[in-house]
Parts: structure tokens; C-alpha cells; sequence
């Protein structure tokens, strides 16, 4: 019956995919947020465990340690190695006399651990020649790319070789890596950490994490607990200062509160015009209802009449609205904004979605169940 | 026509026994007595008409025999079964199998097609939907609409949409049909039709209608009137101006 009253079908359906596409749109855009926030971590897989000072609540909240500290987690036994990694602020003169603010990744010398490991241009082993830096892709071609060689064209992205004036420090580009967005979307560049403690501004200490690598066969979170004990340092699994991260955007800052109020926003508009419009497509239709009744339809099969029609606006609402939300992702797939559809957010939507549609159809039903046949003789 | 006892009536049984029947509606001071003890009995292969004022009870009435509404008291049987001592679902699959509707409004439901909204009695017996499909079609081939059958029933004119609705009515072979108003929404001609189609299709032996009526111009059709005021049965008159008993005697 639904189905072929056009107007009202498209009307409820359109209720479902509203609800749909906003409460996967904004949930995507709120994961996409929490991943970049540990972007940092997710770029440097090879490290199984971070080490840092026990107060630091997130990965932006470095506070530097004593560089003694590293040979003390370097004689805790099950470690495959542990290596230096430094993370600051620089700022960046461009050619155009602009002023850009960095941040400054500085990895061990030697090995290099911590440098990105997918480059599109260069390879981190040049990291190792005079005044050499890698510079992430994104701003590469966009806040350190040059000015337009000619007035209202377009900047020219960073090459190997271009130069870069970092704190009042010549640096070389040798290459442009393929980084994770962070969260504060500022430029990223990379270098040994013996070279960005020399270009960074003057600190106390400038070890801000130990990368650590467990020895195969040593549980990562046995030894981030013997790390903990030995040293007095903080010790995390990549995977729980992650959540960690997450953790304190979650209760520190508006990020969720805004978003959830949004998918809140979606669920509630999608349930009320769905509903409501389910409800009156119901109530128009209760003498058609009654004269089912008359003519021998039981409960049962009004009640699988209603349920298949709520059941299937909800599955192809959600699917349209799930659609859109995909388009909208790959439409932004290189731009600023933060995107990251995850299973779960498409799981948590399906239950959101059937349980606007059950709640439309309950409201219908109990008006149908309770319905007179007698009323089909009412003029 | 002339005033005649139900125990006169020769026949093999009875379609529907009604004895003492009342209905009330609302309570206390606005209570409404819809039916005061109706007594009638309509035998099986007749087709009874119920005549009255507005308001004196006969929708009520064939809402009561149809096993729509309760009754508040009396006894009413159709075909020996009485829908107050079957349980809900014994009452709704009985009423499914043996009685069809006809609606002074149609009631087809507009989104399906004629053929579709003919087969609803079937699909709601468990009968397949193809073989559903045919035999609706097949009787929608009765009336003179087989050319139509996929057509939306808001594409038919009035008199068209109770040719439907009948075959809707008839499409199970059920035993009692009941028709409220059934040409009171059609001009004459197509009035007199539609009657024609229900004596010829839904008549028959073993089969009975109870058509509730304003409409004079179809008196003709029945059997029997009862004429209702005020919640009673007054009188049931044999209608010897039947058009069966004309051609019977001519």
C-alpha cells in the first residue's frame, strides 16, 4: 500500500535518508577527527610502545624527558630497541615573507625510526646529507608551497631540493611523505633529531618519546608494564595511547558534544518526520485497514503488512543515506576535511535506523490492532 | 407485496438467525439503543433487503450478523455458528471463508491495482498469489472488466468500482454476502446494474444476501424487505414484485 502512494513513500524515505546521511556524515566526520587526532601514532607503526612522562595525557601533550632516560629503558629486558623521538614547534618563513607555524618531527640519526615510511618523492635515507628535511605532502602543495610565479596563479608545490628557512635555518627538502592529517592540519617536517634540535627554539630537554620495539614473542602490554615498573616512565602500547588520545578529546574539548548533538539532531528529525508521516499514512488509510479486517486479515497479518513496509523504507533509507554519505567521502577524499567511515559507525546507524523505523511502525500498529472492523460500515 | 411470517418460508436452511438481538453505544445519560431486540431470520439462497429511516439500526445490524461488532445481547447465528462463542482467530478466519463485503464507499484500496484488490480474500486464506491472480481475474471476467484488470481502481468510474467490489466480495464463494449502500453512490441505470450483477453472480442456492437500502428503485432485487424503525424489525414483507417471482410467473 505504501509503496504506491508515491508522494507519502518518498516523503517517509526521504525522513530515513535524512537521518541516515546525517548521523553517518557527522559520525565519519567526528571519527575522522579522533583518527588524525592520533595521526602521529598511526604513522609510526614500527613503534609497538610509546615512553613518555607519566603525566602526559595525549599526543600533543609532550613533556620532554632527560635524554639518561633512554639508555634506562634500553636495559629493560624483551626490548628489540628503543630509539629517540622528537616532537616541537617550528616556524617556517616562506617566500613571501609569510610566517608559518610547523610541527617538527626529529628521529634517530642513525636508524631513522620514526620517518615515514611511504614517500612521493625523495627517500627518508637522504634525511642523512646536510640540512636535509622531509616535508608531508598536503603542505607540500599547500602552506609551504611557493607563491605563484605569476599574480593570481596558482603556488607552486615544494620540489627536492627547495629550500626552506626554518627558525633562521637553511633546510634542503629531500624528499615530500605521504603522512596522516593531523589534527591541528598544521605542516609536518621531519629530520634527525640532532637537526631539529638544533633548528627547533632552545629547550631543556628534547626527548619527548621513546619509540620502543618488543623483542618477537614479547607481549607488547606485559612490557610497556615492565617499562612502567623499571623506569618510572609512562609506558603505552601504540593502540592504548591511541585511545588515550581519543579519551581526552572525548572529555576535554566540545568535539563530541557538537557532534553528537548533530547525530542526535539527525536521529530525532528522521524519527519525527518518519513517524509522523507513517502514523498519518496509517490513519488515512484506516478504513482501507478495517475493511482487511472485515475481510478476514488477523492481526498477525496486519502487523507483517506494516512491518514489511517499515522494514523495507528503513533498509532502502538507510541505504541511500549511506550511499550519499559514501559519495560525500570519496568527494573529500584529499580535501581538509576529516572523513573515516568505519563498520561500526554503518552498524550503529542500521540499529538507529530500524529502531526509527520499529517506532514508526509500533505507533501505527497499535492504532491498526486496535481498530474496530466495525467502522468499515461508518460513511 | 404482502406481509408474510418467517416460518411460512419454505427452505433447505437457514443463512442467518437472529433472535432478541441488541446493541447499545455509549454510556449513562447519552447511550444510544441501536438495536432493541431484533428477531429475523434470513434463509439460505435469498437475498433480503433492509429498509428504514436513517438511524434505525440496520448497519448496525448487518454489522452485528457480519460479526463486525458484538452484540450486547440475544442470539445470532450464521450458518449455526455464532461469532460471540468463537474465539478471535476462529471468528476472523469464519467471517474470512464465509462472508463477503460490499461497501457503499467500494473501500478498493486506491494504491493496488482492480485485480490485486479483488484477490485480497484469497491471500488473506493462504491461497497462493498467482493462483490468487487468476482467479480474480477470472471473475473480473464475470463482470465485463477483464480488459481493466490492471488498472488502478481510481481510474474507474463509480458504477465500475462496485462491479469491482463485488467481484471482491464474490471472489472467495462465500455463502453470505453483505452490502451496505451499495448503489447509493450510482446514478439509476448504473444502480440497476450493479444489482443485476449481484443476483446473478452472488445469488444462488446456498448463498444469501442481506442488502441494506434507501434506494426504492432497487426493491425489485429482494426476495424479502424488512423495513427496521428504531432499533426493531417492524415488518418483513415477501416482495411479490420480485423481478425473479415476475419471471417466474410470466
Amino acid at each position: 500500500m505504501l509503496f504506491r502512494d508515491r508522494a507519502r513513500f518518498l516523503g517517509i524515505l526521504m525522513g530515513v535518508t535524512l537521518a541516515s546521511l546525517v548521523m553517518t556524515q557527522q559520525g565519519s566526520i567526528f571519527v575522522g577527527i579522533m583518527y588524525r587526532a592520533s595521526s602521529l601514532i598511526i604513522d609510526i607503526p614500527s613503534a609497538d610502545i610509546w615512553v613518555m612522562d607519566p603525566k602526559v595525557r595525549y599526543i600533543e601533550d609532550q613533556k620532554p624527558l632527560q635524554s639518561t632516560k633512554l639508555p634506562i629503558v634500553r636495559g629493560v629486558s624483551g626490548i628489540e630497541w628503543a630509539m629517540p623521538l622528537y616532537k616541537g614547534q617550528i616556524k617556517a618563513r616562506l617566500d613571501n615573507g609569510l610566517v608559518q607555524n610547523c610541527v617538527m618531527l626529529g628521529v634517530d640519526d642513525s636508524t631513522l625510526v620514526g620517518a615515514p615510511g611511504e614517500l612521493a618523492l625523495g627517500s627518508a635515507g637522504d634525511l642523512r646529507s646536510a640540512d636535509a628535511v622531509l616535508v608531508d605532502e598536503v603542505a607540500a602543495s599547500g602552506r609551504l608551497a611557493k607563491p605563484p610565479s605569476v599574480p593570481g596563479g596558482r603556488p607552486t608545490p615544494l620540489a627536492i631540493g627547495d629550500i626552506l628557512e626554518l627558525n633562521d635555518h637553511r633546510a634542503i627538502v629531500v624528499g615530500i611523505a605521504r603522512m596522516t592529517r593531523s589534527f591541528q592540519n598544521q605542516p609536518t617536517i621531519i629530520t634527525t633529531m640532532s637537526r631539529a634540535t638544533t633548528m627547533a627554539p632552545p629547550e631543556r630537554r628534547n626527548l619527548s618519546y621513546i619509540l620502543v620495539k618488543a623483542k618477537s614473542g614479547i607481549d607488547p602490554k606485559q612490557l610497556s608494564r615492565d617499562i612502567a615498573a623499571q623506569t618510572g616512565l609512562a609506558a603505552y602500547t601504540a593502540s592504548e595511547f591511541q585511545w588515550m588520545t581519543v579519551d581526552y578529546f572525548l572529555r576535554y574539548t566540545g568535539i563530541p558534544i557538537n557532534f553528537g548533538l548533530s547525530v542526535a539532531l539527525g536521529f530525532l528529525v528522521g524519527t519525527v518526520i518518519t513517524g509522523f508521516m507513517f502514523y498519518n499514512f496509517t490513519l488515512d488509510n484506516l478504513r482501507y485497514f478495517a475493511t482487511f479486517k472485515a475481510m478476514g486479515a488477523t492481526d498477525g497479518h496486519l502487523m507483517r503488512m506494516i512491518l514489511v513496509q517499515s522494514v523495507m523504507v528503513a533498509v532502502l533509507g538507510y541505504g541511500v543515506g549511506v550511499g550519499l554519505t559514501g559519495l560525500f567521502g570519496l568527494s573529500t577524499q584529499n580535501a581538509a576535511i576529516a572523513f573515516y567511515l568505519t563498520w561500526q559507525l554503518l552498524a550503529v546507524a542500521a540499529c538507529a535506523i530500524v529502531s526509527i523505523c520499529m517506532m514508526a511502525a509500533m505507533l501505527s500498529l497499535r492504532r491498526v490492532i486496535t481498530l474496530e472492523p466495525g467502522v468499515v460500515f461508518k460513511g | 407485496m404482502s406481509t408474510n411470517t418467517i416460518e411460512t418460508r419454505t427452505s433447505t436452511g437457514l443463512a442467518v438467525v437472529c433472535s432478541g438481538v441488541t446493541k447499545s453505544y455509549g454510556t449513562g445519560q447519552a447511550v444510544v439503543r441501536a438495536l432493541r431486540g431484533v428477531d429475523l431470520t434470513v434463509p439460505e439462497g435469498e437475498l433480503l433487503m433492509l429498509v428504514g429511516p436513517s438511524g434505525c439500526g440496520k448497519t448496525t445490524l448487518i454489522s452485528v450478523i457480519a460479526g463486525v461488532l458484538d452484540r450486547d445481547a440475544g442470539e445470532c447465528t450464521v450458518f449455526g455458528k455464532d461469532f460471540s462463542k468463537l474465539s478471535a482467530s476462529e471468528r476472523v478466519r469464519f467471517r474470512g471463508r464465509t462472508i463477503g463485503f460490499v461497501f457503499q464507499a467500494f473501500n478498493l484500496i486506491p494504491t493496488l491495482t482492480i485485480t490485486e484488490n479483488i484477490s485480497v480474500p484469497l491471500l488473506l486464506q493462504g491461497v497462493s498469489r498467482r493462483e490468487a491472480m487468476d482467479r480474480a481475474r477470472a471473475t473480473l471476467e464475470r463482470v465485463g472488466l477483464g480488459d481493466r484488470w490492471r488498472d488502478s481502481s481510481s481510474k474507474l468510474s463509480g458504477g465500475q468500482q462496485q462491479r469491482v467490489a463485488i467481484c471482491r466480495a464474490i471472489v472467495h464463494n462465500p455463502r453470505l454476502i453483505v452490502c451496505d449502500e451499495p448503489t447509493s453512490a450510482l446514478d439509476h441505470a448504473t444502480g440497476e446494474r450493479v444489482m443485476e450483477l449481484l443476483r446473478e453472480t452472488a445469488a444462488g442456492p446456498g448463498k444469501s444476501l442481506v442488502v441494506v437500502t434507501h434506494d426504492n428503485r432497487i426493491f425489485k432485487y429482494a426476495d424479502r424487505i424488512a423495513h427496521m424503525d428504531d432499533g426493531h424489525v417492524t415488518t418483513i414483507e415477501q416482495n411479490t414484485k420480485s423481478i425473479d417471482s415476475t419471471r417466474s410467473s410470466s
